[in-house]
């Protein structure tokens, strides 16, 4: 009996870890689809950023209620997890709480601390349940949400409580059968949580405690593999990328614009016609700005699925405060979308085949890219350090500059500009009026 | 007053102190152009010695760029590059936030490096050098301002201070709105907004900001930037509160408390 179920789990969990390393690898690849771009230098600012942003989550810290419940979900989860590495040897080795007599005194003092943590992760995520369907808060109700966004968000939450209630129902039975001195369960000592519940097992007969004890040994280790395999299909995956995120984050001021160093070079030969001579052959037509997951950087594709939705950057966004159709969590939304479904088309052919789409129209509009201000509201509430300005610029460069797109005003400033060199109808001459005024 | 030209300085065989870059709306815009005179009215009154580029000055491509057009972006960067690095300009100060944002961060990659001075910084280092003295008593003593951060001088590049340490000297109550610093709304008026219709949307940005900045129950809005001047102007007028709430830039505010 005893090898069956070591075989049984060895089998559940080898094929966790099987599905979700494939998952992994398709992710690095779709992520890998955007175009190359160097961000290695400093790494002293970018490791700072992995300890203040993501492990830190400085930001998070903006509203500190959230925060505080959000750190204790984040380092709970963490924390706890600890406990799976005993949970996967016993499993493996069909031992029974195996580190008890390697830690000994101290086997107590961690299971205990990691009930206490599951007890805050339990309210944590009970009270984020409220928040989000409760309380009606604006960026949780947006539209941007609707359908599966919106039960993603509860799935995660749900199987958070769940997993933590089994751990402790667990400990719970496993305390109460220590109490009775069976042999299989091992003294650890008393657990801070469990220990204090035992009793309401007292009556229960031994061959359904350890029934319960079993059955939610099985089930906490089966839940986490399956949500091991979830996290990639979900927002929930920021768990793991806004530590890359972090590090990968601009270090530049937010207010400075990416350079366009083959547009710089075709003006420059333009005005000084004389350097054309040395410069070699351009290779093929270039492509001016982005209209489709290819052509963004593959941060802007690691930002979209480091994503988690907390609507952050849309509750200060500008425009989507005063109701236009920007939400620049949809742009993060609609970019992993649009990679996705390019990963898929690439997993059924082989490679791409053209499906006739684009992340520019089928996902995202015109409107939505026009009503940007660039003001960086965006970058700067986000917690897990993405720019989804960065991407509406590069969109709004392929309008402009490969389709000519652009509201009748805009070209009309254009002109002014290469005209008169100013945005409006001004004779360039009137341009020291003021100072013609002074001077008199 | 005398304000002279780089090239008359070039003439001279001499540099001035600093180029201060007056920008479109500085120039053009009627509004922003007090802004200007007022800035350059400090400047001969502390005396700084300075330069503007006066005919030869050009749009930095702000507009152009963040709307998405980078070959007019190039274009006017590189023409005014080449002018300034013909002059050997070293410093230049600017009273808006999006050429002084242009200027210093993305300048250099084409080839243009300068030092990049906002007017408010440069504000606060006349008071700190003890070169404005302000009035007697004071203006604005009393008053209550509440201080509106544009996005390119905050967010954009982390200048929040400078600002509010020259508004400080003023004698004045400093009030601040729920969105402010790093958080302040945008007035609406960037990534090219100023020169199209907003999107369809339940109301206007800067009807929302105007709000906003009314309701803080302040007689003296401060801005830094002749476009969210624009914007808030019409966002109070909006609320029906023009006759009692004015919307300033720094510059006029210690140029009209100066001695």
């Amino acid at each position: 009996m005893r090898i069956v179920q070591e075989l049984l789990f060895i089998i559940a969990f080898g094929t966790a870890v099987y599905l979700f390393s494939t998952k992994v690898r398709q992710i690095r690849r779709n992520i890998l689809l955007g175009r190359d771009e160097d961000l290695n230098d400093h790494p002293d600012l970018r490791w700072k950023n992995v300890l203040l942003l993501a492990f830190g989550q400085k930001k998070m810290f903006r509203n500190p209620l959230v925060a505080v419940l959000h750190f204790f979900v984040y380092a709970g989860f963490i924390i706890i997890n600890l406990e799976i590495l005993e949970i996967i040897l016993d499993g493996i080795v069909g031992t029974h709480r195996l580190f008890v007599p390697v830690l000994g005194g101290l086997y107590p003092i961690l299971i205990s601390a990691f009930e206490v943590l599951a007890v805050l992760v339990t309210l944590g995520c009970a009270i984020f349940l409220v928040r989000r369907n409760i309380l009606k808060i604006r960026r949780f109700m947006s539209r941007d949400l609707n359908g599966w966004p919106r039960s993603d968000a509860n799935y995660i939450l749900i199987t958070e409580i769940v997993l933590m209630l089994l751990f402790l129902t667990m400990n719970t039975a496993d305390q109460q059968m220590q109490l009775r001195g069976s042999e299989h369960y091992i003294a650890t000592g008393n657990f801070l949580v469990s220990g204090s519940l035992a009793s309401i097992f007292n009556n229960t007969p031994d061959g359904t405690l350890i029934a319960i004890e079993r059955t939610c040994w099985w089930l906490h280790i089966l839940g986490i593999l399956a949500f091991l395999n979830y996290l990639p299909y979900s927002k929930h995956l920021h768990i793991i990328l806004a530590f890359p995120n972090a590090y990968y984050a601009r270090l530049e001021p937010m207010g400075e614009m990416e350079n366009m160093p083959a547009v710089q070079r075709e003006v420059q030969l333009m005005l000084q016609p004389e350097l054309a001579a040395n410069e070699p052959a351009p290779e093929g037509m270039p492509k001016f700005g982005a209209k489709d997951v290819f052509d963004l950087s593959w941060k802007n594709l690691l930002d979209a699925y480091s994503c988690t939705e907390c609507g952050r950057c849309s509750a200060a966004c500008p425009a989507n405060i005063t109701g236009k159709a920007l939400s620049p969590r949809k742009i993060m939304m609609d970019t992993r979308d649009r990679a996705e479904t390019v990963g898929r088309n690439i997993n059924e052919n082989g490679e791409f085949r053209d499906d006739g789409k684009t992340l520019l129209r089928d996902h995202i509009t015109e409107e939505e890219l026009r009503a940007c201000t660039t003001c960086n509201a965006c970058v700067q509430e986000c917690p897990v350090s993405i720019s989804p300005l960065d991407i509406i610029v590069q969109l709004r460069r392929h309008l402009v500059m490969e389709e000519s797109s652009a509201p009748a005003e805009w070209t009309g400033m254009f002109s002014n500009i290469e005209n008169n060199m100013a945005p409006w109808k001004f004779s360039m001459d009137d341009r020291d009026k003021w100072a013609e005024e002074m001077n008199q | 007053m005398q304000i002279k030209t780089m090239a008359t300085y070039a003439a001279n065989g001499e540099t001035p102190e600093i180029l201060f870059w007056v920008g479109c709306a500085g120039s053009f815009d009627q509004r922003a152009q007090k802004i200007t005179k007022a800035f350059a009215t400090i400047l001969e009154k502390t005396g700084v010695q300075f330069a503007i580029l006066g005919k030869e000055e050009s749009c930095t491509g702000d507009p152009a760029r963040r709307a998405g057009n980078e070959f007019i972006f190039q274009m006017m960067a590189q023409n005014n590059i080449q002018l300034l690095n013909m002059y050997g300009v070293k410093k230049i100060v600017t009273a808006c936030p999006h050429c002084f944002n242009i200027l210093k961060n993305e300048y250099p990659a084409l080839g243009g490096n300068y030092e990049v001075i906002h007017h408010t910084t440069f504000l606060q280092s006349l008071i700190d050098e003890g070169k404005i003295k302000m009035k007697e008593g004071g203006v604005f003593k009393g008053k209550k301002i509440t201080y509106h951060d544009s996005c390119y001088l905050g967010r954009g590049n982390n200048i929040y201070e400078a600002p509010r340490k020259v508004l400080e000297t003023l004698d004045a109550e400093l009030v601040e709105m729920k969105r402010c610093r790093s958080k302040g709304l945008c007035c609406g008026a960037g990534g090219a907004q100023m020169f199209k219709e907003e999107e369809k949307g339940t109301t206007r940005i800067n009807f929302e900001r105007g709000q906003e900045a009314v309701d803080t129950g302040a007689s003296v809005i401060a801005a830094n930037c002749p476009f969210c001047m624009t914007m808030l102007t019409d966002g109070v007028k909006e609320t029906g509160k023009e006759d009692t709430v004015k919307v300033l830039d720094i510059a006029e505010l210690i140029a009209m408390n100066m001695e």
